[in-house]
Formats: structure tokens, C-alpha cells, sequence
């Protein structure tokens, strides 16, 4: 099965191995063309498919079948075929499909991102900036819940939540008591825990580093800051915990630690998860030994206040006057 | 008068004992199949019989049943879809109330096709009358030898178990029913894999509806060949249609497939025409989640021949001008009927029913669902129908499961065909609340013409 087979995203051909998924393949070549992916996180098993926005048009199947597929796919569940050709960003249909999966993800979320502590690292907010409308189109009341208490160290904010699934993923596979899942039904489901009962396990917190949104949180984090105000620093410790290595990413505001997150690619997938001792318990400098900056990728607004070089953003790409205006801004190789 | 092949002994008293039924000639099948033929032969008898499930999509049975896996040392499982819960729809019910024994009998000749051991009918929740039925009937069939161990001494084995559902329409797709059935939440699984590949507990299954487990005892007695002869075309056999509505005698008819909608709606045998002298204005031909149709277009094409209930007449035109067989709930709406509000209906049943799992059906229903209310009470904007459109594009074909595309159609039809209609009801919001629109043109009779192209 360890055959490579050829496919071709945007009219760039890569090489992968057999059953790839087309989202993976895309990850490989990265840049521009990569969908984007709410709900898949190659770190679960059985995660993907759920909210559409990772959508891509298949124009030739493979190359033995080379009909087209009638409809848009998932590109995180549909693997690859020798010889297929995808379309991402160069075809207008994927790109509407995905505006209306933005605007229909965002019609019930609360858009409270100046009180959100995600805001600056949510995939929902980088989602809305480059496909979402100016304006929502829906008039009627969105739906609301209370908050609820997960443990001590967790806030469940249902509101927010897109219903990705994978933090109950991530409650079956990494804990080893399911106690986390969706109640009700459609509009109405939410994420619950089994009678409002404890996520009761060394590993709960990574539910907070999978949510793409900001419905889990970590009260240990709470209203304390603005990530973009933070500076991320790799550190490691010897962690006792036999599953957890104990390579984190602390988020320092002065000399204070803030907050302790698992590290993250450039995908914004955790790279190992880590255990709750280290991310709620040990937050002094001490307890760590600092590596160095976190790179930071230059698309989010973390990077805008500090770290490495400036690449422009995309609204100031395609614009003469706004690159003539940040010029000095966008010819500084390091920001701090 | 028409053949009758799956309720010809409907009436008979006590049909729904094993001994009545067997005097009928019932479980006949099962002897052929299991002494006199091998189970690929029963596969290639319902190949040639050109049987197209009767749940909705309308794929070849046997093409269905050809797809399976056969990995050896593991189980294959038949699931029969009892799951029967779309508004205008209630063949399986009637069929699973008075001849329970046609449905059994039919499990037991499929699973000896597909090598089945262990078979499962998942019922709706809410057939608790007909699961006790069910229940009661395999209980005789199994006390008479025809189910347990080594039937008819011929060494096969079959256990076959009713499975109440919880009651979610959502439960009848396919794979949302296997997880049902595995106990678990009911949400679609994403396919790939197919359940012939990997379906009730990874195990290669086929899922089919009780029409068309049911269908497959008179393709054993009589022969594929006999049976295709049945019908127009592709679309062979007789179909069991739920007619509801404002219909003289609405009920459960089995049709020959091929005959033409006009005399189904008004002929003395079937519905009867339209209730209290009024005239037809639109009707749901397959169940609530196909495109609605002006009684115009329902009855002749756009090119002014007429339309057959077949599977590929009923789709003649696409969805411009066309419908779907569906499940076959055929749904009649009199010149007093409110499109909207029906519109808004269905709506409302998609939204109680999406089962959350995927955004562009958890939100975009619900969105739909508010935006009809609106315009039906009277609050509507004009632009409100434009957005309806918007939405209903970007849900249809991009979702997990087909309900989604359920929850665009009906709502996309109806602005296409009734716009007008629409529009009157946020034009004259106060006159909406009290009087409906009427039947307006939409019963016009289409002329035969030169075929033009409508947009």
C-alpha cells in the first residue's frame, strides 16, 4: 500500500502516498491551497467531514474514471485517487460554497470576540475575515445557553461552540472514561458532559487546545489578556506523567506566565497533547526550561505585535496604496 | 384493474396469521429459493427483475446486493429500513400491519441471498403496534420452522429480530440507522467507506427498504423476467403510493409503474379525483422532501405530454420542471391550500429533524424554517425570497447526508413554481392572514408545443 500516487490541487501536482486524504495532500504542497478545516484534526481518529468548509471541487476523479465528482467533496474525508485533479481557491463555485458555509457557521454564533479569550487565535474569526460577508443576513434571535463548569479548569461556553466534535474525539481517544458528548438534537445540540459531571482525567485540558472556537476556555486564563498582548515561549519540563513529555508553549505577559498550551504546528493542530499538571498547575518560569520564541505563523494577529518578518497581509497585497502607506512597517525583517 | 402482486390477498381475514397466509400461498418463496436455487441465483433473478428500491433513491436492488462484500470468517448483516417517517409516506406501515408474513418471508430469502445469519427490521419507534406485529409473526414463522436452525432442513440459519427505533427521521438514512442500530447517536456516518463495505459493526451489510424486501417474494415466485415485464422502462414492477391530501379516497395503492398521473389522481380505482368538486393546485409526488408541482406540470410535461408515475417520468425535466418517485407519498393540494404554509411546514419537520452533525444542515434548516414563518405570518420582505433561494443553494449538496438536499428541495420547488404566491403573501400581508392565494394559473393545461426551454 506504500504506492505514491499523483494528484493535482490548483494546478500544482504533488506525490503522496495511497490513501491520503486531498486536505493532506493539499498540507504537503501548504501555501495559499490548503482548505481550510474546522472540525479535522489529523490528531483524532474518526474527526472530519462536519463542517463543510474544507469543501473542494474534484474536476477529474482518477485516472482511470475520469468523470468529475457530481458534488463538492470534504477534502479531510475523501482520499486520494492517481491522477485526480482538485480545485481549491482557483474555482468560484468551491469558494461561494465556502462563503455560505461561513455565514451559515456564523448566523448563530454570538460574534463576542471583544470579550472572547479565543479572539486572536480562532479559526472562526480567520475564517470570517477572508470568506465571510460584511454584514449577516439573519435577523432573528440566535440561539443561547448557560454557561457550564467543566471541572474547576474548564469553561464549556455552548454559544460559541460550532460543534466540530472534536473535543468529545478528543474525550473518547485521549481520556479513558467517556464522559463527554452531544445532547439534543440540530440546532439545538450542544456539547455536554455526562450530567454536568467532571471531565475527570489527567489529559481533559486538551479539549481546550483542540476547540477552534472559543466555547472551551481555561479558567485558569480567563479575562487575564489578549494573546496578541502575550509572547509565546517554547519551554520544556520533566514531566512525571508517563504519556506526557512535557514540551509546551507559555504564554508570557512581562515576567509572568499566563497560560500554558500544548505547541502547535503551523496548521494550528497541537503537535503532542500535555497533561493538566503542566498546563494548569506549573506556572512559574522556574518550573520550565525557556527554548525560544514560538514562530508564529504571519498570518495571525498574534505576529502583528512581535517576532520574526512581516509578510503582508492579504488586504494589503493586491493593494499599491496600502503597501506604500506600511512600507516601512513591511521592510523591517524583525519585529519586536 | 391493475395487478396486484404485494397486497393482492389484502383482504382476506386474518392474512396476518401465518395459516391464512400460507393458504394464500405464502412462504412458497422461501421453499424455491432455499431447496431449488443458490444464492447467487436469487441475486441475478432480482438483477433481471430490474427492481429499484423503494425507499427513496431508487437504486437497483440487485445491483445493491451484487456491491457486497464477501470477506471470508465475517458476518454479512440485512437491515430492512422500517424507519419509515417522511411526511405523505406510510406504505411500510400499512404493509408491515396487514401482512407482516410478506415482509418476513421476503428477509428470509434476501438473507439467504446476501449469506446473512443475523438479520435486523429496524421499526420507527413509533409503530409500537406494528413492531408487536412484527414480533408476533416471526414468533409463529420461527414456532413453523421457518426461521431458527437448519430451515426446511436445509442447513441455513436465520435469526431475525425487530429493533425499535428512538423516533428520529434522521435514523432512516442508512447509516445513520446502523449507528442507531449499534446503539449509538444517530448521526450519518461519512461515506466512504459504504455500508457494503463496512456497515453494522464494520461488517459488510445491505440496508433496503420493506417495499423492496417485500417485493422480492414474487420475483422468486414468478421469475425476474415475469416481473420486469411489469411496468414502463427502467422502472419495472409495482410501487405501493401513500396518497394523501384532498383526495376523494386518499390511502395506500399499489400501481403498476407506468400509469399515467392523471388517471392515478382522478380514475374511480385509485384516489378518486379532488375532494369536494374543487380542482387540483399542486402536488408532492414522492414524499415531502421531493420538489413540489403545479397540478400543470404534474400531470403533463412542459412539452405537453403526459406524465407517468415511473421513476423516470416523474423526473422528466430535471428540477426545473420536474419531480422525483421518492418514497412514493404522493400529497394532493386543492385550490384553498397555501403553498407557503406548507412550504413552511416541511421546513419546520427538517428543522426538528437535522440531526446536528453537519453546519450547512444544523443552521441552514433552522434559518429556512424562520424566514417562511415570517413571510407565512405576514412580516416578510420582499428580498426575503431571494434569501430563502441563497440558502437553500448553499445547503443543497453540501452535507453528509441527503437531508439536507430533503430540506433544500421542497423550499427551492416552491419558489420556483409559486413565486407569485410568495410574493402575494408579503405584498398583501394583512389579506394573507385571512384568505389564500387561490389556484391563480397553476392549473392552466399545458398545450402540446414545441419543447421550450424554461428557465
Amino acid at each position: 500500500m506504500s504506492e505514491k500516487v499523483k494528484v493535482t490541487i490548483d494546478g500544482i501536482t504533488v506525490e503522496v502516498d495511497n490513501g491520503t486524504t486531498i486536505l493532506n495532500a493539499a498540507r504537503q504542497i501548504g501555501g495559499d491551497i490548503v482548505p481550510p478545516a474546522m472540525c479535522y484534526y489529523s490528531k483524532l481518529e474518526g474527526s472530519g467531514g462536519k463542517c463543510r468548509t474544507c469543501i473542494v471541487k474534484v474536476t477529474k476523479g482518477s485516472e482511470k474514471d475520469p468523470r468529475p465528482m457530481p458534488k463538492l467533496v470534504a477534502s479531510c474525508r475523501t482520499t486520494v485517487m492517481d491522477g485526480m485533479e482538485v480545485l481549491n481557491i482557483t474555482s468560484p463555485e468551491v469558494l461561494e460554497a465556502r462563503a455560505g458555509v461561513v455565514e451559515i457557521l456564523l448566523i448563530n454564533h454570538p460574534l463576542d470576540c471583544p470579550v472572547c479569550d479565543q479572539a486572536g487565535e480562532c479559526d472562526l474569526q480567520n475564517l470570517g475575515y477572508e470568506h465571510g460577508l460584511q454584514k449577516t443576513r439573519y435577523e432573528f434571535e440566535r440561539r443561547t445557553f448557560e454557561r457550564i463548569d467543566i471541572g474547576d479548569k474548564i469553561q464549556l461556553h455552548m454559544n460559541r461552540c460550532i460543534l466540530c466534535y472534536r473535543c468529545v474525539f478528543t474525550a473518547d481517544q485521549i481520556t479513558n472514561k467517556r464522559v463527554h458528548g452531544i445532547l439534543n438534537r440540530g440546532d439545538h445540540s450542544e456539547i455536554s458532559t455526562y450530567i454536568q459531571q467532571a471531565v475527570d482525567n489527567d489529559f481533559s485540558g486538551n479539549v481546550i487546545d483542540v476547540c477552534p472556537v472559543g466555547a472551551l476556555t481555561d479558567k485558569t486564563f480567563r479575562f487575564k489578556n489578549r494573546v496578541w498582548f502575550t509572547k509565546p515561549v517554547d519551554a520544556h519540563r520533566d514531566c512525571g506523567h508517563d504519556k506526557c513529555n512535557g514540551k509546551v508553549t507559555l504564554w508570557y505577559k512581562g515576567e509572568d506566565v499566563l497560560r500554558v498550551t500544548a505547541r502547535k504546528d503551523q496548521f494550528g493542530e497541537v503537535e503532542e497533547f500535555i497533561c493538566n499538571t503542566c498546563r494548569f498547575d506549573k506556572k512559574a518560569t522556574s518550573d520550565w526550561v525557556i527554548e525560544h520564541p514560538t514562530h508564529i505563523d504571519d498570518t495571525s494577529v498574534i505576529a502583528s505585535n512581535h517576532y520574526e518578518t512581516l509578510k503582508p497581509l492579504h488586504v494589503i497585497q493586491p493593494n499599491q496604496a496600502l503597501q506604500a502607506a506600511n512600507e516601512v512597517e513591511l521592510h523591517k525583517t524583525v519585529k519586536y | 384493474m391493475s395487478r396486484k402482486l404485494l397486497l393482492e390477498h389484502i383482504n382476506v381475514p386474518g392474512i396476518n396469521t401465518l395459516e391464512v397466509y400460507r393458504q394464500k400461498g405464502g412462504y412458497r418463496a422461501v421453499e424455491k429459493a432455499l431447496k431449488t436455487l443458490t444464492p447467487e441465483e436469487i441475486v441475478e433473478e432480482v438483477k433481471k427483475s430490474g427492481l429499484r428500491g423503494r425507499g427513496g433513491a431508487g437504486f437497483p436492488t440487485g445491483m445493491k446486493w451484487s456491491f457486497l462484500a464477501k470477506p471470508e470468517g465475517v458476518a454479512r448483516y440485512l437491515v430492512c429500513n422500517a424507519d419509515e417517517s417522511e411526511p405523505g409516506t406510510f406504505k411500510d406501515r400499512y404493509l408491515m400491519t396487514y401482512i407482516p408474513h410478506a415482509l418476513i418471508e421476503g428477509m428470509i430469502v434476501a438473507s439467504f441471498a446476501l449469506g446473512a445469519k443475523v438479520s435486523y427490521i429496524y421499526v420507527r419507534g413509533e409503530m409500537m403496534p406494528q413492531i408487536r406485529i412484527l414480533e408476533k409473526a416471526i414468533a409463529e414463522a420461527k414456532a413453523a420452522g421457518w426461521l431458527g436452525k437448519n430451515i426446511l432442513g436445509t442447513g441455513y440459519d436465520l435469526e431475525l429480530y425487530v429493533q425499535p427505533g428512538g423516533g428520529a427521521y434522521i435514523c432512516g438514512e442508512e447509516t445513520a440507522l446502523l449507528e442507531s442500530l449499534e446503539g449509538k447517536r444517530g448521526n450519518p456516518r461519512i461515506k466512504p467507506p459504504f455500508p457494503a463495505i463496512a456497515g453494522l459493526y464494520g461488517c459488510p451489510t445491505v440496508v433496503n427498504n420493506v417495499e423492496s424486501i417485500a417485493a422480492v417474494v414474487p420475483i422468486i415466485n414468478d421469475g425476474g423476467e415475469e416481473y420486469a415485464k411489469i411496468g414502463i422502462g427502467r422502472s419495472t414492477g409495482t410501487k405501493l403510493i401513500s396518497a394523501s391530501g384532498n383526495l376523494v379516497k386518499p390511502g395506500v395503492y399499489e400501481i403498476e409503474l407506468g400509469l399515467p398521473v392523471e388517471e392515478f389522481i382522478y380514475s374511480d380505482e385509485y384516489c378518486g379525483g379532488i375532494a369536494n368538486g374543487k380542482r387540483l393546485k399542486a402536488t408532492v409526488a414522492g414524499g415531502s422532501s421531493v420538489p413540489i408541482l403545479p397540478a400543470n406540470l404534474t400531470l403533463k410535461y412542459a412539452n405537453g405530454e403526459p406524465r407517468l408515475m415511473s421513476y423516470e417520468s416523474l423526473s422528466e425535466g430535471g428540477f426545473a420542471t420536474g419531480t422525483m418517485m421518492g418514497s412514493g407519498g404522493f400529497i394532493a393540494f386543492d385550490e384553498d391550500q397555501c403553498i407557503v404554509r406548507n412550504t413552511w411546514n416541511f421546513a419546520r419537520f427538517y428543522h426538528h429533524e437535522s440531526c446536528g452533525q453537519c453546519s450547512p444542515c444544523r443552521e441552514g434548516t433552522g434559518w429556512m424554517e424562520k424566514v417562511l414563518h415570517k413571510i407565512e405570518h405576514g412580516h416578510g420582505t420582499i428580498s426575503d425570497v431571494d434569501l430563502l433561494w441563497d440558502i437553500q443553494r448553499k445547503i443543497e449538496g453540501n452535507t453528509i447526508c441527503p437531508l439536507g438536499d430533503a430540506a433544500a428541495w421542497p423550499v427551492a420547488s416552491a419558489i420556483r413554481h409559486f413565486r407569485d404566491e410568495f410574493e402575494w403573501h408579503i405584498k398583501e400581508p394583512i389579506k394573507s392572514q385571512t384568505q389564500n392565494y387561490g389556484i391563480a394559473n397553476y392549473a392552466v393545461p399545458i398545450e402540446k408545443a414545441p419543447v421550450t426551454e424554461e428557465k
